[in-house]
């Protein structure tokens, strides 16, 4: 209707520029050797490479999941490359080793790591394709016995705690591509937050896949010890390439004692083209485990990003009076897909979960929430709440939901809301009237809509996540 | 010296789905004045209003309508608004999880942007609305809330009065704002649209009843009936519909 909207559409992913650096890439490809191959390239200590080859002799026997509303081609795992690194292999120590062009790349992206460009407040972790390139602030943690490096750089320096914990929540073997993950994972964050500790900054991630036909396999752990909080972010994008790239993370959190960790995602990796050409295949397990009495894991998930996005970080939790819980956004716009939502497993007493899901569809994407809560039979007086707002842009688009709910304690309280809406022409054509575009109305109407959920992120982080939102949905209404 | 004309329509023909319901609109609004546009249920007024907005639900098959001299098809809705063009919604809608306070500045700012004028910070912006708030009679709790989510009837009308104040258009269309609103209320919106009345501003109501027409003066009154106006007069005509009802009237319609 409005040539300006049209315009719009063909206003490219803003973040598909190449970084052209020379990268040390293993060649496609993966078996034993590939993995004793990366194993040895993070300098790791002989039971991580144990743990990794049980995780692929696992992976060998597993199936590809297809349960999950999605649609896609067949992946082909020995055409992917496991491991690329920059070459010039930057000094963690001082960022003036940092080869300048990966800086200028976060940057770009709107992460400055020198240190009079960072911004106030938050330690950000740059991982550039396999490795970690940066990490700031790791002094002002330090001093309160905060560790957060790169994951490679933590089973080398703190190999008691990685061992302890990895693997706790997110077994080897939990999962097709997190049995994947297991064997392949090349770098991501490591925090640990001592007893009593209130981080004073917020934890960040930034992942950039670059070089092409590699795929990212990321491990993030995060260990709240007693009475200690956190608040993490990540985020992450990709170049615009015609070919699919496959993510596949994992994310384990601990929570132990009256520990809170705040974990959000601000997903943005290249979606694909509007004939559903190239874009991430983002398959991902994202668990935490409320491992000690009132403790709290919250997750906040802003998924603009990626072809497919499969993924449902979940709660267990096992502490009595623990709390988990769950807000989501996730937007599909063009012919992306996503299936997306949550598991809460209620393990202890008068365990509470929310569960807030707001999906949004547009052009023709699909956009399944699929949610899981389960009250076991110790988890007395256990709660939750669940609610799924789904919202319609067009009639090409579709929204599903598909809310599990497998309950064996009878004192559980259970309550669950959903609505399915329409952005209305009417609602459209109010605000034009007003003077507003009408890119902008949807912007005002959509971000209405997602409120709940980013009142929920940091505030530095919530602006971010509208101005994704309007672009991810630029050229969905005419 | 005549006033300037703000609004021309001529012989316009408007339908929607295919069915026609304006058949040959005449009026002229210029500056200054009060029209009020009256008629039964189904006669076209609300049909006329939303064409006047652009609403593209409706479609026009013939005639004019110019708005300060540009031919309205040729904008778009937004562009008519950013012209001046307000209209007071018959049914306001909702917009979940955004603040009145933020959906009017949004809106002003992107009129004043369209003139080249100096965007309100939230600041500036709350400065202003306080004067508009107490015309109204509403205090600022009024602002925090989502836009119409949860307003009564009456409360929506007010809010879309509160939006001309803020919004201060050069030509303001009130589709049945009086309908759905007790007797006090009526009177503070009422009084609140006389008072915003300037010398380079015009107020078309459309409206079923004589009663708001006590409050704010109507320099014309058209009879919409068919489609088409079939009786203008002044003042008195409104009383007059008021007496009789407006068979009387109906019965004069020219054959379609």
């Amino acid at each position: 209707m409005s040539t300006g909207i049209e315009a719009q559409v063909l206003q490219p992913y803003k973040y598909g520029f190449v970084t052209d650096i020379e990268a040390d890439v293993v060649p496609p490809g993966l078996s034993e050797d590939v993995i004793r191959l990366i194993s040895a390239k993070k300098g790791e200590p002989e039971w991580m490479l144990e743990w990794r080859l049980r995780a692929y002799r696992n992976w060998l026997k597993m199936p590809e999941p297809h349960w999950a509303n999605v649609r896609y081609g067949p992946i082909d795992y020995q055409a992917i490359s496991y491991y690329a690194a920059p070459k010039k292999r930057p000094q963690l120590e001082s960022l003036e080793q940092v080869d300048p062009k990966l800086l200028e790349t976060f940057e770009k992206l709107g992460l400055p790591l020198e240190e009079r460009k960072r911004l106030a407040g938050v330690a950000v972790d740059a991982v550039f394709d396999s490795v970690s390139v940066a990490t700031t602030f790791r002094e002002t943690l330090a001093q309160q016995g905060i560790i957060f490096c790169a994951i490679s750089e933590a089973i080398r320096e703190h190999p008691e705690l990685v061992r302890e914990y990895v693997g706790s929540v997110v077994p080897y073997n939990d999962n097709f591509f997190a049995a994947l993950n297991s064997a392949v994972f090349t770098d991501g964050s490591f925090a640990y937050i001592p007893k009593g500790v209130r981080c004073p900054l917020e934890l960040s991630t930034y992942f950039r896949i670059n070089t092409s036909a590699t795929g990212q396999f990321e491990r993030t752990l995060i260990v709240a010890e007693e009475g200690s909080s956190v608040s993490y972010l990540e985020g992450c994008s990709a170049p615009i390439r015609d070919e699919h790239q496959l993510h596949a993370a994992v994310v384990e959190l601990v929570a132990l004692d009256n520990a809170t960790i705040k974990y959000s995602t601000i997903q943005n990796w290249y979606p694909g083209d509007e004939a559903g050409r190239g874009g991430i295949y983002n398959f991902v397990t994202k668990r935490g485990k409320c491992l000690g009495k009132s403790s709290k894991i919250s997750w906040t998930q802003v998924e603009t990003g990626s072809a497919i996005t499969w993924k449902y970080p979940g709660c267990i939790l096992q502490g009595d009076n623990s709390t988990g819980e769950f807000y989501s956004v996730a937007v599909t716009n063009n012919r992306q897909q996503a299936d997306t939502g949550t598991k809460m497993i209620h393990l202890g007493k008068n365990t509470r979960s929310t569960i807030v899901s707001k999906g949004i569809s547009a052009g023709h994407g699909q956009n399944t929430y699929r949610g899981l809560v389960k009250i076991l039979k110790g988890a007395e007086g256990a709660r939750n709440y669940s609610q799924c707002d789904s919202m319609l842009i067009g009639d090409q688009c579709g929204a599903h939901t598909f809310p599990y709910i497998d309950v064996r304690n009878s004192t559980a309280i259970m309550e669950h809301e959903a609505s399915t809406s329409k952005i209305g022409e009417d609602q459209i054509f109010y605000c034009k009237q007003r003077g507003l575009a009408a890119e902008d109305a949807v912007n005002m109407i959509v971000n209405g809509f997602c409120k709940e959920v980013f009142k929920e992120l940091p505030m530095e982080f919530a602006v971010e996540a509208q101005r994704l939102l309007g672009i991810s949905l630029e050229g969905s209404v005419g | 010296m005549t006033a300037k004309v703000l609004l021309e329509v001529k012989n316009l023909h408007a339908g929607i789905d295919g069915n026609e319901i304006l058949r040959g609109v005449d009026l002229t609004v210029r500056a200054g004045e009060v029209h009020a546009i009256m008629g039964p249920n189904g006669s076209g007024k609300s049909t006329l209003a939303q064409v006047l907005a652009g609403n593209p639900a409706y479609t026009i098959t013939t005639g004019s309508a110019q708005f300060l001299g540009k031919d309205l098809t040729a904008l778009k809705p937004e562009e008519r608004a950013r012209d001046g063009l307000f209209l007071a919604f018959q049914y306001p809608v909702a917009i979940r999880g955004i603040t009145n306070a933020y959906f009017l500045r949004s809106a002003l700012n992107a009129i004043r942007k369209s003139r080249g004028q100096e965007e309100l910070g939230p600041v500036e912006f709350m400065d202003g609305l306080e004067e508009k708030l107490k015309l109204i009679g509403w205090d600022d709790s009024y602002v925090s809330r989502p836009v119409n989510d949860g307003f009564s009837g009456g409360e929506k009308k007010r809010n879309e009065i509160l939006q001309l104040a803020v919004l201060e258009p050069k030509l303001a269309i009130l589709d049945e704002t009086d309908s759905g609103l007790d007797i006090d209320a009526l009177k503070t919106v009422a009084h609140t649209v006389d008072k915003l009345r300037r010398p380079d501003s015009a107020t078309v109501l459309v409206t079923h009843y004589y009663r708001i027409l006590t409050h704010i003066m109507p320099d014309y009154v058209h009879v919409l009936s068919g489609g088409r106006i079939v009786k203008s007069g002044g003042k008195d005509l409104a009383l007059e519909l008021e007496e009789k009802g407006y068979d009387w009237v109906r019965d004069k319609a020219p054959v379609a």
